[in-house]
């Protein structure tokens, strides 16, 4: 390629960058008399993977379907592709592919036929249809069950196959919520492996999920969802960086010993960011230097039975963030 | 990756805009014959569940037509004309049989689809709207009414219990009463929160197929029983397929039909409304 070429492409590519393909502001959505959105705003821009986080009851399947037009918004815009949900939502599913929460596959047909009949609800045609099937079913690994039946298949074989039947329309955006729930570590991977190849092939996509590693994995940037609201937005690092510190020293002590020698390490801390967590087994210090916060801790003749300098996660912002405490 | 949709969006687009200036935005794409499409699939590998329905009203016919008609033998048809009780019964069990299976289709199958299969939010999660869901449904169960009648009218045809050539009108008349009762069908199961409510379709149907004028005649009722009878759906049906069959076209024949196209506009009505209260909330 030559230098002006490049120089095009990128020109074009940092448009395209620009250009919000979602848009929310004030997006909010009530059931009687619960808010399950509460008026957040967000832009998700073409090429990205787009993260929402948040522990159960967040209101992020609510965003999911708002955005996957079918549900209504109550209060506030949303623009997907530049179009109102609310007026032409078919119009809009007809450019999306979705991954629900749980898999809607039709039990009563075979894998390919699961794909090829979800592309004649798209108003493909069988021409069209025949190829991208075989191609799909090749992407999702299923091409030796083509025929069979989709009830005995696995759960991750039945979790590639939803992917790759929300592909059958080539969208534009594709909405995955909760994507890997209930897989086993194989099953996770080669779906990381598939969306990631989704991604580099320009697919924008926007997911939920209350695993860090497959945030962190997946995300360019992400939001974290708490009680409807957003409480924090931007890249993994970046929110890394904004709501913990680089490392976790993690110093296990004597049951029943924890609380009292979290007292006396507080006193270990120096930066104005750090801080320290006494949990009932365990005790989090949140610093820039683990290892120093671990001799500190031998300084003042405290010796836990166990320790453990890691960096920060975005487990851990996302627990700093919603809290501890059990949601469901 | 090139997209193929628009195109097709656009024809789709134009071919519903008609109906979209009656409808809610969204309700309908025009393409309920892929959902229909999909049941012929489904159904293409499991044939014999849908012979199954043929025998049905095969079996009454040949219970009741060759054990009854020993002790009945001729009775008072349409108009007055004497017929074999077998021929009184045969239009009436055609009716039922068509009920029946409308029925079945549209609460039994319906049900498990929108509640444990997931079907219709996967279709709607698509570019289709809950309109096409619902017309490609009772397409279905129309088909599947219109094969079973086809069936029978064979039978009948073998056995002679065709009285007039008006009897052909039989089959696009049963089509229509599958086509009321699986449109009614769908809107009562949307409103349907368990199997244990299903029963409740029991209780409706099979008073209904046992006393609507199917194995006599409703002079046998006092005057205000009558009336009740003549209210319900299936009595309509009884008397338009018997009469079609006697060859006795008179003006109740419009309101039988007119009785069963407001039926089924209600039903296809409430059941896109339904649908899109259910399943995109």
């Amino acid at each position: 390629m030559s230098a002006p070429e490049t120089a095009e492409v990128l020109a074009r590519n940092s448009d395209e960058a620009a250009e919000a393909l979602i848009s929310a502001q004030g997006l909010t959505k009530r059931f009687a008399d619960f808010t399950a959105v509460d008026g957040i705003d967000f832009d998700v821009r073409r090429g990205e993977a787009f993260g929402f986080l948040g522990p159960n009851g967040a209101g992020k399947s609510s965003t999911m379907r708002m955005i996957g037009c079918v549900a209504p918004v109550t209060a506030g815009t949303l623009r997907i592709l530049g179009r109102d949900p609310a007026t032409q939502g078919p119009a809009i599913r007809a450019r999306l592919g979705v991954v629900p929460q749980q898999d809607t596959l039709d039990l009563e047909l075979t894998v390919r036929e699961n794909l090829y009949v979800y592309g004649r609800y798209f108003g493909m045609s069988r021409a069209a249809l025949r190829p991208k099937v075989d191609e799909l079913m090749d992407f999702a690994q299923l091409s030796e069950r083509a025929n069979a039946k989709v009830e005995p298949l696995s759960g991750g074989m039945k979790r590639r196959l939803t992917i790759a039947r929300s592909l059958i329309n080539d969208p534009e955006i594709l909405l995955l919520d909760e994507p890997t729930t209930g897989l086993d570590p194989q099953a996770r991977h080669v779906l990381w492996d598939r969306l990631y190849r989704l991604k580099q092939a320009g697919v924008t996509l926007v997911l939920t999920t209350h695993y860090m590693d497959e945030a962190e994995q997946l995300c360019d940037r992400l939001v974290v969802m708490d009680g409807g609201r957003i409480v924090a937005e931007g890249s993994p690092q970046e929110l890394i960086a904004a709501h913990s510190t680089r490392e976790v020293a993690e110093l296990r002590f004597a049951p029943g010993a924890n609380a009292a020698a979290a007292e006396r390490l507080s006193a270990a801390l120096t930066g104005d960011r750090e801080r320290i967590e006494a949990l009932p087994d365990r005790v989090l210090l949140y610093v820039a230097d683990g290892e120093r916060a671990v001799a500190r801790s031998h300084e003042i003749d405290l010796f836990p039975l166990s320790s453990l300098v890691r960096r920060s996660t975005l487990e851990d912002v996302f627990l700093r963030l919603t809290g501890r405490s059990l949601v469901d | 990756m090139t997209l193929e949709a628009p195109p097709t969006i656009a024809a789709s687009n134009a071919r519903a805009s008609i109906a979209l200036r009656v409808l809610p935005p969204g309700l309908y794409a025009g393409r309920g014959y892929v959902v229909l499409e999909r049941a012929f699939r489904v159904y293409r590998r499991s044939w014999m569940v849908i012979f199954s329905g043929f025998f049905e009203p095969l079996f009454y016919l040949f219970a009741l037509g060759t054990g009854l008609h020993k002790l009945v033998g001729t009775v008072l048809g349409p108009g007055g004309h004497p017929i074999s009780y077998t021929a009184f019964i045969a239009p009436a069990l055609l009716a039922s049989s068509a009920m029946n299976g409308a029925v079945y289709d549209s609460t039994m199958n319906v049900f498990f689809k929108m509640k444990y299969a997931k079907l219709y939010d996967a279709m709607l999660a698509t570019s289709l709207g809950p309109l096409d869901v619902a017309l490609g449904e009772i397409g279905w169960a129309l088909f599947r009414g219109g094969l079973y009648a086809a069936g029978f009218m064979i039978v009948m045809l073998v056995m002679g219990l065709m009285a007039s050539a008006w009897a052909v009108l039989m089959l696009p008349a049963a089509l229509l009463i599958a086509c009321a009762f699986g449109a009614v069908g769908m809107a009562v199961t949307s409103y349907m929160k368990s199997f244990q409510d299903l029963d409740l379709v029991q209780v409706a149907i099979l008073p209904m197929f046992l006393f609507s004028g199917t194995f006599y005649s409703l002079s046998v009722y006092p005057a205000w029983l009558r009336v009740v009878v003549e209210c319900l759906p299936l009595h309509h049906g009884i008397a338009m397929l018997r009469g079609l069959n006697s060859g006795v076209l008179d003006g109740a024949m419009i309101a039988h039909v007119a009785y069963f196209l407001v039926m089924a506009a209600v039903g296809l009505v409430v059941t896109a409304r339904r649908l899109d209260r259910l399943l995109l909330r």
